[in-house]
């Protein structure tokens, strides 16, 4: 019971890590329509640039909570910087083009992000260290043998993405941003036709999502080391947001629990039996076993044609 | 019109005599060059490991040009094409090198999964492949694989080399019967490699082996090691590669398994796979390809004649003697060697033909006096090839992460080739079935 319980709690943990990453996709996708390709690029670049900024600052300031102040701030002035690039370059000449424009356009994004952040940056494994403490914890001891296993920095991370999640759905629900982001979402030509200006919500969501990159960079820079496998990490995100719903920010950590939960477990029980290492292509198929009743995810927003 | 015909040839035989003039300088040039080309991963997923390794041999290479004038007096030179450690590039970087400038000496594809899309074109091509310490390991049959070199090592002499250490840690291979080891592999052909010689060192010492993929790149481990955690194996041996290594360790440190407890393969023991976890990967093991954690006298040499000079491929002289470059200067120092043998053979001074580097590669005789003289003799034991035995050696040791760098913690180990050699034999004779190939008979040769 103890190893199923940390098997469990496990993968909330890690389902909440996901979320982090999903969030990113959500905010494109409310924004634009466009399953943004560019997200997992986006971390890369994102906690490159906290690593090696981190890394100057903290030599330059002899203080390491000075320095990553500063290069938390740097990072989050480059990531607007890149939305405004990508809004200006890419973006602005594909408006009210068809949406697998978009979409192709956004695989573009990734192959220049993956290629230039490690020109600019470097390809080597860079530390990001916000002092998250590894050493494990063992509870109820004497209720399990050998205690109940619990990270800290995975707690830690549950709170930081718990915060995001709420200050996410705040914007979007209760402020004229979130209101205008909804309505380029909808359609772009009635958006810009009551005065919404698109090219700048482009930018603001964007930029909100390069934020949200930069938080998940920096946690799971902290967990794994800064290097090229972390534009990897969003895939073990895609099955979050098609289960959750890609119009839903709660939907994204409802969907990182169950995915993260359903990956710890079938590895753990079912992996044995079939040669082990199921876990990627197991939260998929959890995630197209929901679609086939729920075709617009848990919380996604149903799509209503009339005839 | 006869005078315009008359002129007309009369200015394509100048333009030709010209062209020739002008070309011919360079062609004399090529040809009194030896090419060595060089596929690379400087950019991708295994940038951190692809570097260093990358930056070794390009140094030996240089090093040799600046200190010996080359081999004999042929010069080297060399082109790098990245693959990014896709094999689809690999193959494309292969294709483009093996011709050029009077044929690719050899190739060391650095990869496992481009050495197999290619050890298939090279007999055709009659260009040899080298893979030091990774690739196929029953290629070491020369009598089925002429053209493949899995020169030092394979990932067969690798895992009984680190069961003899385990086992010499719990006091004696008697020791291991009834106990239980865990392999956390990549899930690849690379990571696969290993279980065939593990399930026979389990078979023959009576220790449980515990198979658990990760799914590559190997970024989410925590079912592994909660697994892990759950079975309490003795040791954990680790087949893994770029980011499973360092990720592997941390969850390691966050499930308490003890790092002096986990033996990883010489491709997760480099400096770029523990630096940046410190303290937390104090204790962590690997296996080295020879010695390649020590310091000899090529360290220096490169140091003086390329660094000094200003000519160094790496940002930095301190990388100058880590391992992973260290590995990249032995794969070229084999390469040197192998040319020069073949040079002996075939004519000193001028340049050999990528078949007649195979016959070098096939009779390398490097023994620990020239080790000496070429600067490896405390980084390698003596190498010996012939038509039966493409891997020449299987010694190595053990290294061991004391917090801030590698030390070597264990004497010299040499593979138990009673264990290896019918797993060998039984790989090439399947291959060559599949094939239909007919061995070479070496007692001939």
């Amino acid at each position: 019971m103890g190893f199923f319980l940390e098997t469990f709690l496990g993968g909330l943990m890690t389902g909440l890590l996901y979320a982090l990453i999903g969030l990113g996709f959500v905010l494109i996708f409310k924004a634009s329509g466009v399953f943004n390709f560019a997200q997992g690029a986006m971390v890369l670049v994102a906690a490159l640039a906290m690593a090696r900024f981190s890394g100057w600052a903290t030599e330059a300031l002899g203080s390491m909570v000075l320095g990553n102040v500063l290069a938390f701030l740097m990072s989050v002035a480059f990531m607007i910087a890149v939305a405004i690039v990508i809004e200006r370059l890419v973006l602005r000449h594909l408006v009210n083009q068809e949406l697998t424009t978009l979409l192709m356009a956004t695989l573009g994004i990734t192959y220049v992000l993956d290629g230039l952040g490690q020109m600019v940056f470097g390809s080597s494994v860079y530390t990001i260290d916000v002092g998250m403490p590894k050493e494990p914890l063992f509870l109820f001891e004497g209720v399990f043998e050998g205690g109940m296993l619990i990270n800290p920095d995975d707690l830690i991370a549950a709170g930081v993405a718990a915060t995001l999640v709420a200050t996410l759905a705040l914007l979007f629900q209760y402020t004229k941003v979130g209101r205008a982001l909804r309505a380029v979402a909808d359609d772009h030509q009635a958006a810009q036709s009551v005065g919404i200006p698109l090219g700048r919500i482009w930018v603001v969501v964007w930029a909100v999502a390069g934020i949200v990159a930069l938080v998940a960079g920096i946690v799971w820079g902290s967990k794994l080391g800064v290097q090229f496998s972390l534009s990897t990490v969003a895939l073990r995100a895609l099955p979050v947001v098609i289960l959750g719903g890609l119009t839903s920010v709660p939907g994204a950590i409802i969907g990182g629990l169950i995915i993260g939960v359903g990956e710890k477990v079938s590895e753990v029980y079912l992996g044995p039996f079939v040669g082990g290492g199921i876990e990627v292509w197991f939260a998929y198929v959890l995630a197209l076993v929901f679609l086939l009743f729920r075709p617009e995810g848990l919380f996604g927003e149903k799509h209503i044609d009339r005839v | 019109m006869q005078n315009r015909i008359a002129q007309g040839i009369r200015g394509l035989a100048v333009a030709g005599t010209m062209a020739f003039a002008l070309t011919a300088p360079s062609i004399a040039a090529a040809q009194a060059e030896q090419f060595i080309p060089l596929l690379v991963y400087r950019t991708g997923s295994f940038a951190p490991l692809g570097i260093p390794w990358a930056n070794g041999k390009l140094d030996y290479l240089k090093m040799v040009n600046e200190r010996d004038g080359g081999v004999n007096g042929v010069k080297l030179s060399y082109e790098e094409c990245e693959t990014a450690y896709n094999t689809d590039r690999g193959v494309e970087c292969y294709e483009r090198l093996k011709a050029k400038n009077g044929g690719g000496s050899l190739f060391d594809t650095q990869s496992t999964g481009i050495t197999y899309a290619v050890m298939d074109k090279a007999p055709l091509d009659k260009v040899p492949v080298m893979t030091m310490g990774y690739g196929r390991s029953d290629s070491a049959d020369g009598s089925v694989f002429p053209w493949s070199f899995p020169m030092l090592g394979t990932y067969w002499t690798a895992s009984d080399i680190i069961v003899q250490d385990i086992a010499k840690k719990m006091g004696g291979a008697d020791k291991l019967k009834g106990k239980k080891l865990a392999l956390v592999y990549h899930d690849s052909p690379y990571g696969k490699e290993p279980i065939p010689a593990l399930q026979a060192l389990a078979q023959k010492y009576g220790f449980e082996l515990m198979a658990l993929p990760v799914v590559a790149p190997g970024v989410e481990q925590k079912a592994t090691w909660l697994q892990i955690r759950k079975e309490r194996p003795e040791y954990v041996i680790l087949w893994a590669a770029g980011i499973m290594t360092p990720t592997a360790i941390r969850e390691a440190q966050a499930t308490g398994f003890p790092r002096d407890k986990m033996y990883g393969i010489w491709w997760a023991g480099s400096e770029s796979d523990v630096k940046d976890i410190g303290a937390a990967a104090k204790g962590y093991n690997a296996i080295a390809i020879q010695g390649s954690a020590d310091r000899g006298k090529a360290h220096d040499d490169i140091l003086k004649h390329v660094y000094d000079k200003d000519q160094g491929s790496a940002n930095s002289r301190d990388e100058v003697g880590t391992v992973a470059h260290t590995r990249g200067m032995m794969i070229q120092m084999l390469t040197v060697e192998a040319i020069r043998t073949a040079q002996e053979k075939y004519g000193k001074g001028k340049p050999v033909t990528p078949e007649q580097v195979r016959w070098g590669l096939e009779n390398l005789d490097i023994t620990q006096a020239r080790l000496d003289e070429l600067g490896f003799g405390n980084l390698m034991r003596p190498v010996k090839t012939s038509c039966a035995d493409h891997m020449g050696s299987s010694w190595a040791r053990i290294i061991t992460w004391n917090g801030q760098k590698y030390e070597t913690t264990s004497d010299w180990y040499e593979a138990d080739m009673s264990v290896v050699n019918p797993l060998v034999k039984a790989g090439a004779e399947k291959y060559a079935k599949e094939k239909g190939l007919t061995p070479r008979d070496c007692s001939k040769e």
